[in-house]
């Protein structure tokens, strides 16, 4: 532990959080000055400000090395808060872009302020190192989230989305808290490091620390969607605005890792012998679970939230491994999910958008209507299944070898036998989209140029992560080493 | 002085109120009470523990404080949402909330 008194060196870490900050109330003053046929561009502004935030981070707060204790302990600057911070900038980016056109959404500036202020919440949940600043960190981020899953007022479905999830995440946060402030009592510490020290030196019972960590468990598995703690997701995911739900389904998903690896990867790493075979089982049943109940879907939105509860399994494989192997896949992964899916649910909006539908059986022809969209499809879905030269074969490779190396070898068959019933219900949508023919006079599907772009830079980086994976592995390998 | 682990029971006993309305009540209101419920329970626990155990480590009571200005958030938005539903269906009964199942 390095506490480090403070510097004005040290604001530069925090360069990227303060040019969103900045930009939330430059979107509400456009918001009031521009008439209404200009506000489509606030979504513009905004993707301009998360790629700027992201220029600047890479200019001015790349972490020195040091790995050093900020702001009294609340933050770390290191290079895995960075990576996430980095991820969750660019899936806040591209939302932006993707919500342009959408009906109810693309022309509002506090949509857009809501959002940037989730992103904030989770560049904060990445390199908190406190229990109080983690704590405010997630609810920022998810009280945000609650109200732009239910942003669309006059649609029951979305309405209903935002109140469920608001119910199911205000439960499990607060018994998170619940476990937050015992394991204050305990350690007497609220500083993620020093807590692992005050477990180490055995000032926890065994029986309450095991309490604690499945308290927190409920709430970081709400996050990422774990099973048991799943509902939620296919009935958010399906009424909220689909650019919120691709949001949802990377960033905070993604924003959930980051806390999980950092509060029982560090803080309670010494009761790991106690807490992992649970999370084992929970990895084991969420891939299998997400992956039959995907199935049977017809709506495509709710087919992507019960894979993206079979990606959440897939990505615990490398944090059970209890390894920096296993870590640094964790991570790959977790960047490899963020292009992939973001790419899914771009498919998804524009198609919807001239459609009007997200059942699957209307997909039919769409190979005919724009044959662009299909082959962003193509590589979108053959990505999430698993194909090679595709990131997600590579990703999955990495964290199915890091669990076979740390000898839970039934683990990553369990994961094998999983991906290939995944591989299953991504080809049969394939299917619909190039051998089903169109109906009759369906009208052929415009790409706005924002998406166009969206699209292009998301299956270039699946492509890119894909077929040259080495450097971004080797900074997920930097990454899992700075944590500790 | 009442010893500690009165304080903790107490916060136990209410933290268990609070997690069975959650569960067990129907209306969206009363789901939102018990959440509140259980977020006193966490606040009891954590000043108890400050006040007993560490009475200079300043941090305990900037936790507490910081849970009840998000707890204030977290209703705030919570009715929010209830409104926007009770204007559509002219109810917050939350088991009639099924447009969407699997």
């Amino acid at each position: 532990m390095n506490f480090v008194d403070f510097q004005a060196a040290h604001i530069l870490t925090l360069i990227p959080e303060i040019t969103l900050i900045l930009l939330i109330p430059l979107i509400m003053a456009l918001d009031v000055i521009w008439p209404e046929s200009r506000r489509r561009q606030l979504g513009l502004v905004t993707a301009i400000g998360f790629f700027a935030a992201i220029v600047l981070a890479l200019v001015f707060s790349v972490p020195n090395g040091e790995n050093a204790l900020l702001f009294g302990g609340t933050l770390r600057n290191d290079l895995a808060s960075f990576l996430f911070r980095v991820i969750f900038m660019f899936a806040g980016g591209i939302t932006a872009l993707l919500s342009l056109d959408v009906e109810g959404l693309g022309r509002k500036g506090e949509y857009y302020a809501i959002l940037v202020g989730c992103v904030i919440g989770m560049n904060f949940m990445a390199s908190a190192a406190d229990l109080i600043m983690l704590y405010l960190a997630i609810e920022t981020a998810s009280i945000g989230l609650y109200v732009l899953a239910g942003f669309l007022r006059d649609d029951d479905k979305s309405t209903e989305s935002g109140l469920k999830y608001f119910l199911f995440g205000a439960m499990t946060s607060t018994v998170m808290l619940y476990g937050f402030s015992l394991l204050f009592g305990y350690t007497g510490e609220t500083n993620l490091y020093a807590i692992a020290q005050s477990l180490k030196n055995g000032d926890v019972p065994t029986a309450t620390a095991i309490a604690i960590a499945l308290m927190i468990a409920v709430g970081v598995g709400f996050k990422v969607a774990l099973v048991p703690f799943h509902f939620w997701t296919p009935d958010v995911y399906e009424g909220a605005p689909t650019p919120v739900t691709a949001f949802l389904s990377v960033a905070s998903k993604s924003a959930g890792f980051a806390v999980l690896v950092r509060v029982f990867l560090i803080a309670l790493d010494p009761g790991a012998t106690q807490w992992s075979p649970l999370m084992t089982a929970m990895a084991a049943v969420t891939m299998t679970l997400g992956n039959f109940l995907a199935l049977p879907q017809r709506n495509i939105k709710r087919l992507l939230a019960y894979s993206s509860i079979a990606h959440a399994g897939y990505a615990m494989l490398g944090i059970v491994a209890l390894s920096k192997d296993g870590l640094a896949a964790t991570m790959f992964y977790l960047l490899a999910y963020v292009f992939t899916n973001l790419a899914a649910f771009t498919v998804v909006i524009l198609f919807s958008r001239v459609a009007g539908s997200d059942e699957i059986a209307d997909y039919a022809g769409l190979s005919r209507r724009s044959p662009g969209l299909a082959l962003a499809m193509l590589v979108a879905f053959l990505s999430l299944g698993g194909m090679p030269p595709l990131a997600g074969f590579i990703s999955k490779f990495f964290v199915f070898a890091a669990a076979v190396q740390s000898n839970l070898i039934w683990l990553a068959m369990v994961g094998i036998i999983n991906s290939i019933i995944g591989l299953y219900y991504y080809l049969i949508v394939l299917k619909v989209v190039y051998v089903k023919p169109a109906p009759e006079g369906a009208p052929l599907i415009e790409i706005p140029r924002p998406y166009v772009f969206a699209l292009g830079v998301l299956c270039f980086a699946i492509l890119f992560a894909g077929t040259a994976a080495t450097p971004w592995y080797n900074w997920a390998v930097d990454a899992a080493k700075s944590l500790f | 002085m009442v010893p500690l682990n009165w304080y903790l029971t107490l916060a136990a006993a209410l933290f268990c109120i609070g997690l069975y309305g959650v569960l067990s009540r129907r209306n969206a209101v009363a789901i939102l009470m018990g959440v509140e419920l259980m977020m006193n329970a966490v606040i009891i626990n954590l000043v108890a523990f400050w006040r007993y155990l560490q009475p200079t480590n300043i941090n305990g009571q900037v936790f507490a404080v910081i849970v009840f200005a998000v707890a204030a958030a977290e209703a705030s938005v919570g009715l929010a949402l209830i409104i926007s539903i009770y204007r559509r269906r002219n109810s917050v009964i939350a088991d009639e909330m099924n447009l969407m199942k699997w």
